[in-house]
């Protein structure tokens, strides 16, 4: 358990130059997130089915986030192309699903380890390119993947896609079948979490902050910056392959239409709108990518769309720093207000 | 005091878990306020989302996204059950509530707005879900809830001939039966027809190419070109050209409206080859036509099976007159020549049929109702166009009639084409 602990506490901590009492916040952390755990555990024993699928599909949105956070908060690369590492894992597991019957399980690593070798492979231009020229060549992964999975009918199904049974609850468990979806998805995003959590605080977290700061001082330092920013990538796309697995046993459908490049371009104004570089960004950018888009259709029937559009820039002007920066300077202007009364 | 990113998180989920537990599981069990016990024959028959006096649907369209031109048609649907409402006193004095949600065309979110409709909503029935991947995406669930999921929008032949899934059902000529309506016509008026064929590479272009490739077996009726092409294609410009050497003298267009324009702007251009042109019904819309210039869509074949806003033939007709009065009167700002609109108002009087012809106002009885239509008349379809279903038919529209564009609309010629009758049931 010590791993967690300190995972828990390096990742919240604030930045360096700040002294703290390191024991206090350790324990304080500890205890928050062991009550947020719970919470998470008790949630779906209380809820509607309904609401146990949207917070299930939370977690898969922020599991897909940490990955974009790791590329894009801590290594300071661009993708717009995340939907692809995304579909990526969900027809891995999909087709191994489908085509060889294999138990849903076993389909979780051979998806991580599909969508870390395409992230390797895609990594190779995030070497020379920088900006608007790496969105770019993204992008077009992106906008590639549709026709790409229309055309190998055989293996992808094509257009019509493959349907897959659930996962079933075993029966010792007795939980019904969102319950099980839901704690299958918690297993999996609490994983994914302390695994991101301890990648960034080891060799390469560090590696990958110098080479967001700055990618000239990184070299001088020793930093290899493409094998760095190649490895952030892979990770990046990993985890975005994990998301998309454990998609396709909550939906049990996936098709090109489910991966459009709106989803790419969906998943990155959600890790910005949640809060790039921080640990709870990507759960806040979950919410917001999960519940704010039918928010904004009981808003307005007749254009969801542009009332969507309208929160991210109200939300972007209220917290440049994404929702997770928000609560942290609205406690500091408290703690002014207060101080000066 | 000082908040940390872990205690930021904690904070927000715990409001967001408290905001959303406020709906114990033990509270909202499947349908009470909005139920009343079926009795008699229909005892222990679902009425979740039905009473007496109200009956609550919920629709899944995409009103936002690449495909939300479909959009307009819960708004003909709306004002179809808005007239009913107010001056019939519902469908058998009940009120119809109907719960629109926006899917983008995306197929999770047709799950979520599935699971929320029937969850959260409770509603009676889903009356439509538009597009093959939303609809497919959904009725696995659907169907293990024994929801009726009816009149889908989409053409694809599955909804009939699959067995696996009883609470689905279409409702629009499948595609297999408007390729066998032009195999049909060519067999009769064009013997020896040597046909061109561009279709779309998916789902859609296979059934409707499909389907035309079995009509056509064992006629003198011949494909002696074929070029598919993809959605995300800038331009269908070389398989004309291709399409073009073959010297065949009929060509049959299986395109979505983009590329169904492009394709009869070739045709129109290359003036060496004039071909007897068929576009299919999806890409027959007189907004894809006016773009290519309707000088030079003289002559085009296409089908049909609802009455066309736009054609003066149905101006005194009395649906017609009433689908346009109704429409202003409740869907002001809705432009009543805009076919997906009359298509709403036609799927929303079939409903209404069906649901009227069930002895037992339940989930069950809607079904059973859906799957032994009678020749039923609806009002809006061609004269001539019923609908009817069996035990082994699960198609409710399989005729069509044809017609030919001249001036500035389409114009119905010839008799309604009964594919049944032609070519019998519709299976795998």
């Amino acid at each position: 358990m010590s791993e967690s602990t300190q995972v828990t506490s390096r990742a919240g901590a604030p930045p360096r130059g700040q002294a703290q009492a390191p024991g206090r916040r350790v324990r304080r952390q500890w205890i928050v997130a062991g009550v947020l755990l719970a919470a998470a555990i008790y949630a779906p024993f209380q809820l509607v089915p309904f609401h146990v699928f949207q917070l299930t599909m939370v977690l898969v949105y922020a599991v897909a986030l940490l990955g974009l956070n790791v590329l894009v908060g801590h290594a300071g690369q661009i993708s717009l192309g995340h939907g692809a590492f995304f579909a990526a894992g969900a027809y891995a597991a999909a087709i191994m699903m489908f085509h060889w019957e294999l138990p849903y399980l076993a389909t979780l690593p051979v998806a991580a380890a599909v969508a870390f070798l395409l992230g390797l492979v895609l990594g190779v231009p995030a070497m020379r390119l920088r900006g608007l020229y790496l969105a770019l060549v993204t992008l077009a992964i992106a906008i590639f993947l549709v026709p790409l999975l229309k055309r190998f009918e055989e293996v992808t199904g094509g257009s019509m896609g493959l349907s897959l049974a659930k996962p079933a609850p075993p029966a010792w468990s007795g939980l019904a079948e969102d319950q099980w979806l839901y704690f299958l998805a918690l297993a999996v995003a609490v994983a994914a979490f302390l695994l991101a959590a301890g990648l960034l605080r080891s060799r390469v977290g560090r590696a990958l902050h110098a080479v967001r700061d700055n990618e000239i001082a990184a070299e001088v330092m020793g930093v290899r910056l493409s094998y760095y920013k190649t490895l952030a990538f892979a990770w990046s796309a990993m985890f975005a392959g994990v998301a998309g697995c454990v998609y396709t046993w909550v939906i049990g459908f996936v098709s090109p239409d489910s991966f459009p490049v709106t989803l790419s371009i969906t998943l990155l104004a959600g890790i910005v709108v949640g809060g790039l570089g921080s640990l709870s960004g990507p759960v806040l950018g979950a919410l917001f990518v999960m519940f704010v888009p039918s928010l904004s259709q009981d808003i307005n029937e007749a254009a969801p769309g542009v009332i969507f559009g309208l929160l991210i820039i109200a939300v972007m002007y209220v917290a440049p720093t994404g929702l997770a920066g928000l609560a942290g300077r609205a406690a500091n202007s408290l703690k002014k207000t207060l101080r000066k009364g | 005091m000082r908040f940390t990113a872990i205690g930021r998180t904690a904070v927000t989920a715990t409001l967001v878990i408290a905001a959303a537990a406020c709906g114990g599981r033990g509270e909202t069990g499947e349908g009470q306020a909005t139920t009343s016990a079926a009795q008699g024959q229909c005892q222990g028959q679902q009425t979740t989302g039905i009473t007496d006096t109200t009956l609550k649907l919920g629709g899944i369209y995409p009103l936002s996204g690449p495909a939300s031109a479909y959009g307009d048609i819960p708004k003909g649907i709306k004002a179809y059950f808005d007239y009913v409402n107010a001056e019939k006193g519902g469908i058998d004095g009940r009120k119809v509530e109907l719960v629109v949600r926006d899917d983008g065309y995306q197929p999770p979110k047709a799950v979520e707005e599935a699971r929320r409709l029937v969850e959260q909503e409770q509603v009676f029935a889903l009356f439509q879900t538009l597009g093959t991947p939303s609809t497919t995406a959904t009725w696995d669930y659907t169907n293990q809830r024994k929801v009726p999921q009816v009149f889908v929008a989409t053409g694809a032949s599955q909804w009939g001939t699959d067995t696996e899934h009883p609470w689905t059902i279409g409702w629009q000529p499948n595609y297999v039966s408007e390729a066998r309506v032009y195999a049909q016509y060519l067999k009769t008026e064009k013997p020896g027809a040597k046909v061109a064929v561009l279709y779309q590479n998916d789902d859609f272009g296979e059934d409707l190419f499909g389907g035309f490739k079995r009509a056509i077996e064992g006629t003198d009726v011949t494909v002696v070109a074929e070029q598919s092409y993809e959605v995300t294609d800038p331009s269908i410009e070389p398989q004309m050209r291709n399409l073009a050497e073959s010297g065949a003298d009929v060509f049959l267009n299986v395109t979505t409206p983009k590329f169904g324009s492009q394709a009869l702007a070739a045709d129109a251009k290359n003036t060496k080859w004039n071909p007897l042109h068929i576009v299919n019904n999806v890409a027959a819309s007189v907004t894809v036509l006016k773009p290519v210039g309707f000088e030079n869509v003289q002559g085009v074949v296409s089908s049909s099976y609802y009455k066309d806003p736009n054609d003066p033939q149905w101006a005194d007709d009395a649906e017609m007159k009433l689908y346009k009065e109704k429409m202003a009167q409740y869907a002001p700002g809705a432009d009543p020549n805009i076919p997906y609109h009359t298509f709403g108002w036609a799927v929303a009087s079939s409903f209404h049929k069906a649901l009227e012809a069930a002895p037992c106002k339940t989930r069950e009885g809607l079904m059973e109702s859906v799957r032994n239509l009678n020749n039923v008349q609806v009002d809006m379809l061609l004269p001539g166009v019923t609908m009817q279903t069996s035990a082994d038919d699960a198609f409710p529209i399989e005729s069509m009639q044809l017609m030919e564009f001249k001036g500035e609309r389409w114009e119905v010629f010839g008799e309604v084409i009964d594919t049944r009758k032609e070519f019998g049931p519709l299976s795998n």
